[in-house]
């Protein structure tokens, strides 16, 4: 049966185990996936600018055998002429077995996934969600903790508009013994909604502070991501906050021995180059896992839909 | 004040006060030819204050509409000048074409042939999200 992926939710804490084991399984076994989607068509529509997240989803088809048709930038695409969406899907599941589809507009891909007849994997959908990304923050958790609970997970930077945050606390709110540290500035922090969804109704601890030294020693995991300087009005309060949130080498000297550092990517300058040396950054493999839960999601989707 | 009795024809009772002319503007009351009465700060023994509408007319009326506004509120349905049915209105789960997203960065803001469809996402706070983006409904 055709089944699209929206959102983490989606997925049952089963399916996202064995998505990781699949993921496991073809970092031990690549060979064994190379001719997996021989023949099947995978179309990228990316109605916004993505590296990352396209070329990853590319790869991860070509890996397993497939091909790629892709759509890049609503400006070369039939959305120019004012195709809507639904038609857009319907009429690319004519030509491909699986779409992955990035839109600006937040619920496109709900749309997209309703009007096509083929899966629809949502590559982000405006602020809204971006489930592969969350899916390969959670293998990266997994390779290099061990584990998905009992963690002391720490996310410092924009926590207000940052979705891949949110949808992590979604996700990880799902696993036993956690607790989060959340580290922003006061304009940045988790919005409430989130806090009462996630944290809140699950009794899951958590503390607030804005002080990333304070806390960097209690950390299994730390996630960063960028302060942007957009949500700011004044210049002057977004130099004063982004700065303070610079990960360095002096501030990694505070931290765990097995700590684990995250980021979405891309950075601008709230890593330092200078801790990329460090064994304990994880943003380069957090990519490659990247990689790997899409691959082991399209081969998913793929099977539930009869295609393969 | 007195209001004529309707013949045939419906009354939606037990508004909670101010809410009477929001649901005669979503129920697309001001389009009818019938007459009707709205009737806004009546005392109430259960509310102290409530809105009253009188449709003098034999019309259906969405009851979904009825229950996002005001779900306390009743639905009499007269016929032939006796009450034939009393309806008991509740939040309904979903709500389609009945109000519209607000949030700009929503696919719904840009593509007009789609549906508008809130869920209910908190029965407590009264709390609707936008199928599509998840934007909580704003106020009335």
């Amino acid at each position: 049966m055709k089944r699209s992926i929206i959102d983490v939710p989606d997925l049952t804490p089963e399916e996202l185990d064995q998505l990781m084991d699949t993921a496991e399984d073809i970092i031990a076994h690549p060979d064994d996936y190379a001719d997996a989607c021989r023949r099947k068509k995978l179309a990228t529509l990316f109605f916004e600018p993505s590296t990352r997240t396209r070329l990853s989803f590319e790869a991860a088809m070509y890996e397993l055998g497939g091909n790629v048709l892709s759509v890049t930038g609503a400006g070369t695409s039939s959305a120019a002429k004012g195709e809507s969406v639904a038609d857009t899907a319907k009429t690319v599941s004519c030509y491909a077995d699986i779409i992955a589809m990035r839109h600006p507009k937040e619920g496109a891909a709900l749309v997209a996934a309703r009007n096509a007849s083929v899966p629809v994997i949502n590559a982000g959908d405006g602020g809204h969600c971006h489930p592969t990304q969350t899916l390969a923050d959670l293998l990266t958790i997994r390779r290099e903790k061990g584990r998905l609970g009992n963690l002391t997970v720490g996310l410092c930077g924009d926590l207000k508009f940052g979705r891949t945050v949110h949808s992590l606390i979604n996700a990880m709110s799902r696993y036993e013994g956690l607790n989060f540290v959340l580290i922003s500035p006061e304009e940045l922090k988790v919005p409430s909604y989130v806090k009462n969804d996630a944290l809140k109704k699950k009794n899951i601890p958590y503390t607030q502070t804005t002080d990333l030294e304070q806390v960097i020693g209690d950390l299994d995991i730390l996630y960063m991501t960028r302060v942007q300087r957009e949500r700011f009005f004044n210049e002057e309060d977004y130099l004063r906050l982004r700065d303070s949130y610079i990960l360095t080498p002096e501030k990694m000297k505070k931290a765990r021995p097995d700590l684990c550092v995250m980021h979405p990517l891309p950075r601008v300058n709230e890593i330092s180059v200078a801790v990329d040396e460090d064994p304990r950054a994880c943003y380069f493999k957090q990519v490659l896992n990247g990689k790997y839960m899409r691959m082991a999601l399209i081969l998913k989707l793929l099977k539930e839909a009869g295609t393969i | 004040m007195n209001v004529d009795s309707i013949r045939d024809g419906i009354v939606i009772d037990h508004i909670a006060a101010g809410c009477g002319m929001k649901l005669y503007r979503l129920l697309g009351l001001e389009t009818l030819e019938a007459p009707v009465a709205m009737i806004t700060n009546v005392v109430s023994r259960k509310l102290g204050r409530k809105d009253i509408i009188k449709v003098d007319a034999a019309i259906n009326v969405n009851l979904d509409i009825i229950g996002y506004v005001d779900p306390g509120a009743t639905v009499n349905i007269i016929r032939n000048g006796e009450l034939k049915e009393k309806k008991r209105i509740d939040m309904p789960e979903k709500l389609v074409n009945v109000i519209s997203c607000k949030n700009p960065r929503c696919i719904s803001s840009c593509e007009q042939e789609l549906d508008q469809v809130f869920h209910l996402t908190d029965r407590e706070k009264k709390e609707y999200r936008c199928a599509y983006c998840e934007a909580k409904a704003s106020s009335l």
